[in-house]
């Protein structure tokens, strides 16, 4: 599963994409993946407003994820 | 409208005299005339937009001029609006201009807002672009979104024939210290070229009808790989059913922060010294500084707040009354009795009075 990170989530993980079936598991849902997402990098807890998209469509908390998944973080940016 | 002006969009096939027309029938409000504002006018101005309406309420700054290409070394210090379109008149003398010298604020934006037709938000900060999404929610106009991080940049058009709104991708306004902005966290100076000519190619599909608009679609760009990506959204239709604004557009904190106006903390300036903690840039400072300020960047503020007598009034100043915000709620962490106290609008409301000090 590639994760696709955006704006701020690119600056905390330090990344621009990371890959999260490594070690064979990977989250059931978008709730469980911003869970994951909170415990490895706690920075992401502060974030109340991030859009996630599930090959390339947003995506709600319930959504389920799959193995060949490409998921990108999006958060708001204010920048002008 | 003189047709040999715009002769190649006429001969050009499915644009033609047809949409000429309907872009020199057009009214359309710039909200920002920054890094994406200035390209957004600089386009909009030349492909012969009848009506451009501006909103600002700063002053060129030497460093704005890396992005915002418009303006010269010879401009700084003055009002943005004004130089805009002193500039543009000199581009177009056909456009008709409408100047807002004020920040789009909850009390002037849908008096200002429903006089146009479409809505480019070119703004740098939550607050407003939320106000603005709301505003035209209430108005039925579609506004072309615009916004930068670094390298990159996120395009969209919102509101348009009933398609989703901002709040259909981020319903909330996140908090004063979730995401950095421009004057924080640097950005390239040709991104917002890039992401403000996207949404002058964007508003003038709304206008002409041409083409497909970036409506339940944002698109993602990322300078450093050259890439665009598309997420394609829906509306929630909730959002639609605005019928007032919010109670209020400011940042919402979980303990209001005290602030103080620019003109009443010129006069206590004036009275007495104070405890000033600048928490721009070193670069920013060095740049211009209020006499006796102590400057600790934002970043540093947490790990440096030994520096800060507690038992005085501390005041946090930034460039727009942002950052010291948040400086302020950092703070209050470590110091919950310590009187703590935002300079509302920050130095770009000083600006005026800046010389005497």
């Amino acid at each position: 599963m590639e994760v696709l990170l955006f704006g701020i989530a690119k600056d905390i993980v330090g990344k621009t994409v990371i890959h999260l079936d490594e070690g064979g598991e990977v989250p059931a849902s978008v709730s469980e993946l911003k869970e994951q997402l909170i415990s490895s990098y706690p920075e992401f807890a502060k974030l109340s407003s991030l859009a996630i998209a599930v090959n390339s469509e947003y995506a709600t908390d319930n959504v389920s994820l799959g193995k060949g998944d490409e998921i990108a973080i999006i958060p708001p940016v204010s920048g002008g | 409208m003189n047709s040999k002006r715009y002769d190649r969009h006429i001969i050009l096939k499915d644009f033609g005299p047809e949409a000429q027309q309907k872009l020199s029938e057009a009214k359309v409000l710039v909200v920002g005339a920054g890094g994406l504002g200035v390209p957004a006018l600089t386009y909009l101005n030349s492909m012969g937009v009848g009506t451009l309406g501006i909103v600002d309420n700063d002053t060129v700054s030497l460093s704005n001029l890396h992005r915002q290409v418009l303006y010269n070394e010879s401009d700084v210090g003055s009002s943005k609006v004004w130089k805009a379109i002193e500039k543009l008149k000199a581009q177009n003398s056909e456009t008709l201009f409408e100047a807002y010298d004020t920040f789009l604020t909850k009390q002037n934006a849908l008096e200002i807002i429903k006089g146009f037709d479409l809505v480019v938000d070119a703004t740098d900060n939550f607050p407003t672009r939320y106000l603005i999404n709301d505003v035209c929610v209430l108005l039925k106009k579609p506004f072309v979104y615009g916004a930068l991080h670094g390298f990159e940049g996120q395009v969209s058009v919102f509101n348009y024939e009933g398609g989703p709104t901002y709040r259909c991708l981020f319903p909330n306004m996140p908090k004063a210290d979730e995401v950095p902005n421009c004057n924080e966290h640097g950005v390239l100076g040709i991104v917002p070229g890039i992401v403000g000519n996207l949404q002058a190619l964007e508003t003038v599909k709304a206008i002409t009808g041409l083409g497909e608009p970036l409506s339940g679609v944002l698109l993602l760009f990322n300078g450093l790989a050259n890439s665009f990506q598309k997420i394609r959204f829906s509306t929630n239709t909730e959002n639609l059913g605005i019928t007032e604004l919010r109670e209020s557009y400011e940042f919402e904190c979980t303990i209001p922060v005290q602030s103080v106006q620019a003109d009443s903390f010129e006069r206590l300036l004036e009275k007495r010294k104070l405890q000033i903690i600048d928490v721009r840039t070193p670069k920013e400072y060095r740049e211009f500084r209020l006499k006796d300020s102590i400057n600790i960047p934002l970043v540093d503020l947490e790990t440096r707040r030994e520096e800060i007598d507690m038992q005085r009034p501390v005041y946090f100043i930034c460039q727009s009354g942002i950052r010291s915000q948040k400086g302020v709620i950092q703070i209050r962490k470590y110091a919950p009795k310590a009187n703590l106290i935002n300079v509302s609008g920050g130095i770009n409301q000083l600006s005026m009075y800046a010389a005497k000090y």
